[in-house]
């Protein structure tokens, strides 16, 4: 009797902490709505779907940093995607194995960089190397809108492809553990079909697919809230503008530029809410990444492709 | 040409295309640790960890304060995070079938997808407004609450890994499961536990955004919990972005040390975790 109780005090003792943990992240968010319901109240939904940002006179829009955090994420992650999805295949399905620890600790290693070490390299020699690069385009491309605006070199280019750089880890290292739960007589099969290399592998891609999306959504839920390195290289100006070279905002880069010096309530509440969407965004976008990856690599499923029990040494 | 041969040569064309990622991915890494290696070691000396910083327009200094500070914001970051990180990973490991403990696994990967600035705002309304004062106490809630989901995920995952039957040996023996979770299971895997905790102080120790506005910056040497305080990630972003070329030296050497510093803990936990795998063979 004793030793039942003893074990249901233990139960509650560590599940108090447990609970600990839960009440942080609910008390984030309604930390969030209570700090920004000056802005909340004040604007409602004309807060997303104007663009003018004066704190002068008290007029807060946050259509533009909505763009920029939405452009350089969806930028980063057409430029991200190929290339982690290739390191992926390469790690889980092509190289030799004595290559696969050191490579996967390479990678790792990209992911373990302070975003601080990418802002001052991007600064220093990202941003100089894009503004040559800028200074070569022809005329004739000059004229679209894509890219159009002075050779800066910081904007929307630079901060796209700085987060890139920092997402691949994140989405290459979850695409190989999909890949890892794909069961081998996926690909043994079409092998015994006659497939090329190319075409076995796509299959097991195809047999992965859920996961996939999962992995390159996980990847965009980084980069929507990335901030110190894309603050140093977008060139925080708050306008929409479909240039590459232009320097533009993002939600997080707002937020760290302008909290400190938010002098009055209203607009202290402004940056709180950008805050708290940012916050419900990437909650949805990880969530939804989550679901996709466990229902392809939930542990149980990724058991059944390592070798039978009585096999292993 | 065949459909085979064309077959083919799709498929050495594919093989080739994924060797090229893996290139284009190095080719980054590796600028970034030699500009950060080759520009830091300049600006590194001696000075650099004892000195205070120089006023602007003076050459020399150093960041022995940013360095203090970010010893005291880790520092604190673990009191908070290590009891709660690891205490939940128990519970998880014992329990993991629970409603509580896919509550808690759901709340611990939101914890760790939420923007680290979200964070920093977080803080800030919890520990910097009631008190109308930046404080060491807010910056290091700031990193601690960034640091609880990694602690205790990593403290879950090795527990897991501890055999079943040093488990029921204990309870076979007549202990009580807290006996047989404190006395053999946790110890089993301690220094799995240790090596992540490191690992995750490493992590939080390069973070920036959550200090902007917590902690926030300091010139002047501080060990006091209740006023703002100097860290090296605060101290290379405003070096970075100021205009002089004195400054930027120092953010190099800054983010040299930074470097160093997730290097070496993650070199360590390779070491580390290699051993503790060698537990579950046996």
């Amino acid at each position: 009797m004793r030793a039942r109780s003893q074990d249901l005090g233990f139960r509650v003792t560590t599940g108090a902490f447990a609970v600990a943990l839960v009440a942080i992240v609910v008390g984030i968010g309604f930390a969030l709505v209570n700090q920004s319901w000056l802005a909340i109240a004040k604007f409602g939904f004309d807060f997303w779907r104007t663009s003018t940002w004066d704190p002068v006179v008290g007029d807060f829009g946050a259509l533009p940093f909505i763009w920029g955090t939405l452009y350089s994420s969806i930028l980063a992650l057409a430029i991200a995607t190929p290339v982690a999805l290739g390191i992926a295949i390469f790690i889980s399905e092509l190289c030799p194995a004595r290559l696969r620890t050191p490579l996967m600790f390479l990678t790792e290693l990209l992911a373990a960089i302070p975003s601080i070490v990418y802002g001052l390299w991007g600064v220093f020699v990202l941003v100089p190397a894009v503004r040559t690069l800028q200074t070569h385009v022809p005329d004739a491309l000059r004229a679209l809108p894509l890219f159009s605006g002075p050779p800066l070199g910081v904007g929307m280019l630079s901060a796209a492809l700085i987060l890139a750089i920092m997402v691949v880890p994140f989405t290459s290292s979850v695409a190989r553990e999909v890949l890892k739960a794909v069961p081998d007589a996926q690909r043994e099969g079409a092998y015994a079909l006659g497939a090329t290399r190319f075409e076995a592998i796509r299959a097991a891609m195809f047999y992965a697919r859920t996961g996939i999306i999962g992995a390159v959504m996980l990847g965009f839920g980084r980069a929507l809230g990335e901030t110190m390195a894309v603050t140093m290289v977008i060139g925080n100006n708050p306008q929409i503008s479909a240039s590459l070279f232009a320097p533009q905002y993002t939600m997080a880069a707002v937020i760290a530029n302008e909290f400190t010096e938010a002098a009055d309530e209203l607009y202290l509440h402004a940056l709180i809410e950008i805050g708290l969407v940012l916050f419900v965004i990437t909650l949805i976008v990880n969530g939804l990444s989550r679901l996709l990856i466990w229902s392809m690599a939930r542990p149980g499923r990724a058991a059944r492709r390592t070798r039978p029990a009585g096999a292993a040494a | 040409m065949t459909g085979t041969t064309r077959r083919k040569l799709v498929s050495r064309l594919f093989v080739g295309a994924c060797a090229l990622a893996v290139l284009l991915a190095l080719v980054p890494l590796a600028l970034i640790l030699f500009f950060v290696v080759s520009q830091g070691i300049q600006a590194l000396d001696w000075a650099f960890f004892t000195r205070m910083p120089a006023p602007v327009g003076q050459p020399g200094g150093g960041m022995a304060n940013a360095i203090v500070g970010t010893l005291m914001l880790s520092g604190l970051a673990a009191l908070l995070a290590v009891p709660i990180g690891v205490v939940s990973g128990i519970y998880l490991s014992e329990y993991p079938g629970t409603r509580l403990a896919s509550t808690v696994r759901f709340a611990s990967d939101t914890l760790n997808g939420v923007p680290s600035i979200v964070i920093g705002v977080f803080a800030y309304g919890l520990a910097v407004l009631p008190f109308r004062q930046f404080s060491t106490l807010a910056g290091g809630l700031a990193l601690g609450i960034m640091m609880i989901p990694i602690v205790a995920k990593t403290t879950e995952e090795l527990l897991l890994l501890v055999p079943g039957s040093m488990r029921e040996g204990a309870l076979a023996l007549g202990a009580s499961r807290a006996r047989a979770v404190f006395t053999v299971i946790v110890p089993a895997a301690l220094p799995g536990i240790i090596t992540g905790i490191v690992l995750a102080l490493a992590r939080i120790a390069g973070e920036t955004a959550p200090l902007l506005f917590t902690s926030f910056n300091n010139r002047f040497f501080s060990t006091s919990l209740t006023q703002p305080i100097s860290s090296i990630t605060v101290q290379v972003y405003t070096y970075a972005i100021s205009p002089y070329e004195d400054w930027h030296r120092q953010a190099w050497a800054g983010a040299l040390v930074l470097i160093a510093i997730v290097l070496g803990c993650s070199m360590l936990a390779r070491f580390a975790t290699a051993r503790v795998s060698r537990l579950r063979t046996r």
